[in-house]
């Protein structure tokens, strides 16, 4: 093997591309030729700099939602679905105006997308060291936490004795405005408790639904629109829901 | 609510109307929620590895959201003819062809970004021959990501393409070879020659 041949070859070698033979007739080469031991040595240096520093991107959380929405699913109500069939089998639709479509299928349906960030929200808090950014059973170290982080900083009601353990609280994002968020446990399961400041006082009584398999429970009350997630049943969300509004009601420090 | 939306559909309508030409006809059996769930669950896990080829490729955030959600589509819609080898290396060539509509549409405007070297002249010239110096002069010194980005970002297509898929997605020569639609040997002389350009412009930048 001469070096013009090596000079491509030890690039397969430095990705493991090369069958055994091969492999070792290049590193026969390497063993007598200075130059071409040098060139490998210096791009695995080069590849290992390059593996150890993150060159990935990660896809907004944003675009994944509408590609997401684009996607005919079974689960979701008759109206919309029909609305997707019609993009998926128009067959003189360009890919022009199913761009469109996508775009007018989620302003339609704000409550859902809002569902599936709450999801998104969820699913990212459960990742190593993103659930809590305050620590604390103590409602009263919690509650103060979010004041300054955000404009109205949500109730937060310590519920350990009734079977759901305050663990802490976090800033989180829906819409891409500041929304605080506290957890709480019940067992192992996380709930995240997600509160948003609604101009409208009225009571909305509590909805449940099942995106991806978790279960969003929702309410509106004194200016507050609640939205708990987890992965507990129903039943569980229902009680916590419950609880918490009773609680509240009782604890009008909120 | 979404500030920016519009923008950002427009945008990906310039995409698409320049894409569409090529585009073949949707498939009447989109209806069919298993078809929906099987390519949710074959196609969805690649999306930061789809995104990521984009922002390499088109360097703009926004563009390559444009870019990765019309890939998606179009994916879709031809998921009925797909037969392998490989997810990723088909979406990859899905990708690859929305942002040559794109390229197309940038070379339209007056403002498009700095010009790539042209594809063929690159690929003749010579291979680097200038590293004949003491190989402990080669020594390469970690950088960090921001650094190694913008280096990439410097390197002429194809070889940045051919180097960001195997580097950065991972893929193997007979994959990238299957995305690119090039034969394995085109492959390997090209990362051959993308790293020997990118190690130039590393130690240059070390200076």
């Amino acid at each position: 093997m001469n070096c013009d041949e090596a000079e491509i070859l030890i690039h397969a070698l430095l990705d493991g591309e090369l069958d055994a033979s091969h492999a070792r007739e290049v590193e026969a080469h390497i063993a007598q030729c200075p130059h071409c031991a040098a060139e490998l040595k210096t791009f695995r240096k080069m590849h290992e700099a390059i593996a150890k520093a993150d060159l990935r991107y990660t896809a907004p959380p944003a675009l994944r939602r509408r590609i997401e929405a684009a996607l005919p699913k079974p689960q979701v109500g008759t109206s919309r679905r029909a609305v997707l069939r019609g993009f998926a089998m128009g067959s003189a639709m360009s890919a022009l105006a199913a761009t469109g479509l996508v775009a007018i299928v989620l302003r339609n349906d704000d409550e859902q997308l809002i569902e599936q960030q709450i999801v998104s929200s969820h699913l990212r808090s459960l990742q190593p060291g993103h659930l809590i950014d305050v620590v604390s059973s103590d409602q009263h170290t919690v509650k103060p936490w979010f004041n300054g982080r955000l404009d109205v900083s949500p109730p937060v009601i310590d519920l350990t004795s009734q079977g759901f353990a305050l663990v802490g609280g976090r800033l989180d994002y829906l819409d891409a405005r500041g929304i605080g968020a506290v957890v709480y446990k019940r067992r192992a399961h996380v709930i995240n408790l997600f509160v948003e400041q609604t101009g409208n006082a009225a009571h909305v009584s509590a909805t449940t639904n099942m995106v991806q398999g978790f279960n969003i429970r929702a309410w509106s009350e004194r200016g507050m629109r609640f939205w708990a997630v987890s992965d507990i049943g129903a039943d569980e969300l229902a009680e916590f829901g419950e609880k918490f509004e009773t609680a509240l009601q009782a604890n009008k420090e909120g | 609510m979404w500030p920016g939306r519009s923008i950002r559909t427009g945008r990906a309508r310039a995409v698409s109307a320049t894409a569409g030409q090529q585009a073949m006809p949707i498939s009447g059996s989109n209806e069919d929620p298993d078809k929906a769930r099987r390519f949710r669950e074959a196609a969805l896990p690649y999306l930061d590895d789809v995104y990521t080829l984009a922002r390499y490729l088109l360097r703009d955030p926004a563009d390559a959201e444009d870019a990765v959600q019309d890939c998606y589509l179009r994916a879709l819609k031809h998921f009925d003819s797909y037969r392998g080898p490989a997810m990723k290396p088909w979406l990859f060539a899905i990708l690859r062809n929305v942002c040559r509509a794109e390229y197309a549409r940038r070379a339209t405007q007056p403002s498009a970004l700095p010009e790539d070297a042209p594809e063929g002249a690159a690929e003749q010239a010579p291979m680097w021959r200038e590293e004949q110096q003491t190989p402990e002069a080669e020594m390469i010194r970690e950088r960090d990501a921001v650094t190694i980005r913008r280096l990439i970002d410097k390197l002429a297509e194809p070889f940045k393409e051919t180097f960001v898929l195997r580097e950065i997605n991972n893929l193997s020569y007979r994959e990238i070879a299957d995305a690119v639609g090039a034969p394995v040997g085109t492959v390997m002389s090209r990362l051959a020659r993308a790293r020997a350009m990118l190690r130039s412009a590393w130690l240059a930048e070390q200076e």
